[in-house]
């Protein structure tokens, strides 16, 4: 299988470039190329990563000034003409206020940092993130977030679900949605969602996290190496 | 050159934690009459051009396109001559 290469794009603030770094290329073996903000080359990238962390401190607004780095207006372009790009935590922040996925994050209902392992019931199958996760239809993934509590006007809501852009949803272990598995106050327990196009994955679990034996649990290497499965077959 | 001033507001229908927090650490305080907190942003900046219309045109694309989230917030603003 030939091998995709991920693009790992660091902010000012980042924090996981080097965890994701870490699992794709070390753990999984994939081809990885960090891609400063500053610049406006992707280096041939197949799916571009953006990491957890406080871009710019999250001033303003979680995301709300990382979306006007240069190397964006390229991560946009190639979002648009069907590149695959995953944002996790602080990157899905960018990517809903870069307008690529609907809604906001609002901060956590609880008021407190949210710091643990959840689990996630797969919603959908049908992305190249979820399509082959070895018949797993829950994850357990860590989150660790401040402001990750999913807001969108009804109407977007239901589109969302209409067009099944819903991929991963807050559960219990046995995938059953409730108030107590949702770590943050998120309308429908939404964690992760896809674009209608559903090349853009926005999650706020981190997936990077949780790729290597060592560390003990290896869920976050399902949805990887979906996205390297489906990239190349 | 104009001064501005930039009044950012939450959504009424979203809710607002912070506000929330402080209400309840005033019921702390033995402040128990505290109703409806909301904690909103205030901005203030200067427009540096004479043109009133160039400048008004501007605080609206500062405000619409990077101060505010419109799934959020709106905004509202002064300005005077300075």
């Amino acid at each position: 299988m030939k091998k995709p290469k991920f693009g790992v794009v660091v902010f000012p603030g980042s924090n996981c470039d080097y965890d994701a770094y870490y699992s794709l290329k070390k753990v999984l073996g994939y081809d990885v190329s960090f891609l400063w903000h500053k610049d406006t080359d992707l280096q041939n990238s197949d799916a571009i990563i953006l990491p957890g962390g406080f871009s710019y401190g999250d001033y303003l607004r979680t995301g709300a000034i990382a979306r006007f780095s240069p190397i964006m207006e390229k991560v946009v372009a190639f979002a648009e003409n069907g590149g695959v790009v995953i944002g996790i935590c602080n990157g899905f922040q960018i990517l809903l206020e870069a307008g690529l996925l609907p809604g906001v994050m609002l901060k956590n209902k609880s008021l407190k940092f949210v710091c643990k392992d959840v689990y996630l019931k797969v919603e959908s199958d049908k992305s190249i993130f979820t399509n082959t996760l070895e018949n797993k239809n829950v994850l357990r993934i860590p989150v660790a977030h401040g402001d990750g509590n999913y807001f969108a006007d009804e109407a977007t809501l239901n589109s969302l679900t209409e067009n099944d852009q819903i991929i991963f949803k807050y559960s219990d272990e046995n995938g059953v949605e409730h108030e107590e598995a949702n770590p943050n106050g998120s309308l429908l327990n939404i964690a992760g969602i896809v674009n209608t196009k559903r090349n853009v994955l926005g999650m706020m679990p981190h997936p990077e996290r949780c790729c290597s034996g060592i560390l003990g649990n290896t869920d976050g290497a399902l949805i990887f190496n979906s996205v390297a499965k489906s990239l190349f077959n | 050159m104009f001064k501005a001033k930039v009044l950012i507001k939450r959504r009424p229908s979203i809710l607002d934690p912070q506000g929330k927090a402080a209400e309840q650490g005033a019921k702390l305080l033995g402040i128990t009459n505290i109703k409806f907190t909301r904690i909103d942003k205030h901005v203030e900046f200067v427009v540096d051009t004479d043109d009133e219309e160039a400048a008004k045109n501007e605080i609206n694309d500062y405000c619409g396109k990077l101060l505010t989230n419109p799934n959020l917030e709106d905004y509202e603003f002064t300005m005077e001559r300075g």
